[in-house]
């Protein structure tokens, strides 16, 4: 066999090129970070670059350690994020059955309540939030974000539009055969919602993880603190520790990195047919 | 279904009347009166099922996200500072605003942030979501890094952001002062009140691009491969079947993006806190932040209501402006 030499087209080397470009421009901080945090601090800012030290300095990860409570931080974040993203789960598709598969009275006003908030701010209602909790003793503690981010009505929006796409004559025959609408929704509509729930998931834990308002309203005891306001801490206490900064942010990120590097194929799959796409 | 076996008086008509057992309905004295009832108890019956699935995230919802709204525009009417009792307040919220001058700027600066960076960052998602659409070797990967700053910690990425844009230090300013750009020229970004919103405003486009490219793909896979075929047949270019044919056919898509985009601006927060903290001056306040600074620096629990009051309802009037330009269409 003899390979042929293929014209190429200008077309599909602009495309290449422009795609090369984009991809590089939203990678180069991430590059920059990782570089970073393998130096020492008078070196981060040396130009040009130099991307891949030539000593790196593997001390940075080991002091981010010792010099923030950085493990408890994670145990905290891990913690709400493990819970409100389950919480959000099971309650979002749950509730989401009933609106999409199920009849009863005020069915149209309860979603239309639903459709209403995911549209208002958050901080419009984020000071009278913060006085209910406070109302009920919740400052200072996890449960208060828990119950912040547990009941969304996004995550309720997402899983009905995800549920209205399957067919009603499945619950139907599920009906005919003797299971209870627990066990339909249990037995059929979970299974059948894989790519919905990888979108929610993602969703949730990318916020929770990642939530930084929140948390600094709620907690102000280091030891309830998240990752995020940690790295906040981190930053105003070592400010020119740059070396050390930047270690911390990529430890920060590698949770997020890892679920949605694990979800992702799911992820385009799920916004396409929960109707995101409007 | 449990209710067959039912303890009230009459309960074997009850049993008899539901339709999977009436086989001998000929024994059953006034079934019709029967069937009725049974029929309105299912359905109570059917409501209580479909209740217990809603309540468990209605509780929340209602007592955590409902109850919280309302609150708040009842508070934006008052005078509180969060201990002392509360004042009724009648307009002098609503009147203090006029008088508020950075509250004024706030507003401003908000807008021109949405004006800004709502077309920048739509036009960018598309343009990559039709590149991105092709057959191209590595698509998937290409496709995960445009994401992925949307998923990575803005406390973390503002940090690097902050670094690589530093005036003095940082490698945007290396590179532009070494292709010859003299030192007095250089942009100060952040710091400097007239690059300050631009800065910002990057970092947005950069941050979110990527899952409104998502979204775009989603749409483009929606759409059916014959009108390109039939536009073909027509001798249409690429560029004249992306005018008559891709448009058009995302267009439910745009206007999803456009929704949500306008509404995330006027939300627009982390990153101005992460990065400029509304300065210098007042150059990159935003409404959000005026808000975060009166309720939880000043303890001005009204004022700052009234202020949340007029976010929602600019969110409120923009998304009902855009559906009504989407139903014309």
């Amino acid at each position: 066999m003899r390979i042929t030499g293929k014209k190429i087209k200008p077309a599909t080397v602009a495309v290449y090129l422009t795609v090369i470009v984009v991809t590089i421009i939203m990678l180069l901080p991430f590059a920059w970070m990782l570089s970073a945090s393998l130096k020492l601090d008078r070196d981060v800012f040396a130009f040009p670059i130099e991307w891949i030290p030539s000593h790196p300095r593997w001390q940075n990860y080991v002091d981010i350690w010792t010099k923030i409570p950085l493990a408890l931080f994670i145990y905290n974040t891990s913690k709400l994020t493990i819970i409100v993203t389950l919480l959000q789960l099971l309650t979002s598709s749950f509730a989401a059955y009933a609106f999409a598969k199920l009849h009863f009275p005020y069915k149209n006003t309860l979603f239309l309540g639903y459709i209403a908030t995911i549209a208002m701010p958050w901080q419009v209602y984020m000071v009278p939030q913060f006085l209910l909790m406070r109302e009920f003793g919740l400052n200072n503690t996890h449960l208060a974000l828990i119950c912040l981010q547990a009941f969304t009505a996004f995550g309720v929006f997402l899983m009905r539009q995800f549920y209205m796409s399957i067919p009603t004559e499945l619950c139907e025959a599920a009906r005919i055969d003797g299971m209870n609408e627990y066990q339909i929704w249990a037995k059929i509509m979970l299974p059948l919602s894989k790519p919905a729930l990888s979108t929610l998931t993602i969703f949730t834990f990318v916020t929770t993880w990642n939530d930084f308002l929140g948390p600094m309203i709620y907690l102000t005891k280091t030891e309830l603190k998240t990752i995020q306001i940690g790295l906040r801490m981190f930053i105003s206490q070592y400010s020119a520790e740059y070396g050390l900064i930047m270690a911390a942010s990529v430890v920060a990120l590698i949770p997020v990195l890892v679920v949605f590097l694990a979800l992702q194929r799911f992820f385009v799959e799920g916004v396409a047919s929960s109707g995101l796409k409007g | 279904m449990g209710f067959e076996t039912s303890t009230k008086p009459g309960g074997k008509l009850v049993t008899l009347a539901n339709p999977a057992l009436s086989d001998n309905r000929a024994d059953v004295k006034a079934p019709r009166k029967v069937r009725v009832v049974s029929r309105r108890r299912r359905r109570i019956e059917n409501a209580l099922i479909a209740y217990s699935f809603i309540a468990p995230n209605f509780l929340g919802f209602a007592v955590f996200t409902l109850g919280p709204i309302l609150f708040a525009f009842a508070l934006a009417f008052m005078h509180w500072d969060g201990s002392n009792p509360i004042e009724f307040a009648g307009l002098d919220n609503f009147w203090r605003l006029f008088e508020d001058r950075a509250f004024i700027d706030a507003f401003w600066n908000t807008i021109i942030y949405t004006a800004v960076s709502v077309p920048l960052t739509l036009a960018c998602a598309l343009g990559l979501a039709i590149l991105l659409n092709q057959k191209i070797f590595g698509r998937d990967f290409f496709r995960t890094a445009m994401f992925f700053p949307y998923v990575a910690s803005l406390v973390a990425v503002a940090v690097v952001w902050n670094m690589v844009f530093n005036p003095e230090m940082g490698p945007v300013n290396m590179l532009l002062y070494t292709i010859g750009i003299p030192p007095e020229d250089l942009p100060g970004w952040a710091a400097d009140r007239h690059w300050a919103m631009v800065t910002v405003i990057l970092f947005g486009i950069w941050k979110s691009m990527g899952y409104y490219m998502v979204i775009y793909l989603a749409g483009l896979q929606g759409i059916n491969s014959e009108l390109y075929e039939a536009a073909g047949l027509d001798g249409a270019n690429a560029w004249q079947k992306f005018i008559h044919v891709t448009l058009p056919q995302l267009a439910p898509t745009t206007f999803f993006v456009t929704v949500m985009l306008t509404i995330q601006s006027f939300k627009v927060f982390d990153q101005v806190y992460m990065i400029t903290q509304g300065g210098p001056g007042t150059s990159t306040l935003v409404l959000v932040y005026h808000i975060y600074n009166e309720a939880f620096i000043s303890w001005d629990l009204g004022y700052s209501s009234m202020i949340a009051l007029v976010l929602f309802l600019l969110v409120l009037v923009v998304t009902v402006v855009q559906f009504r330009r989407q139903r014309e269409d």
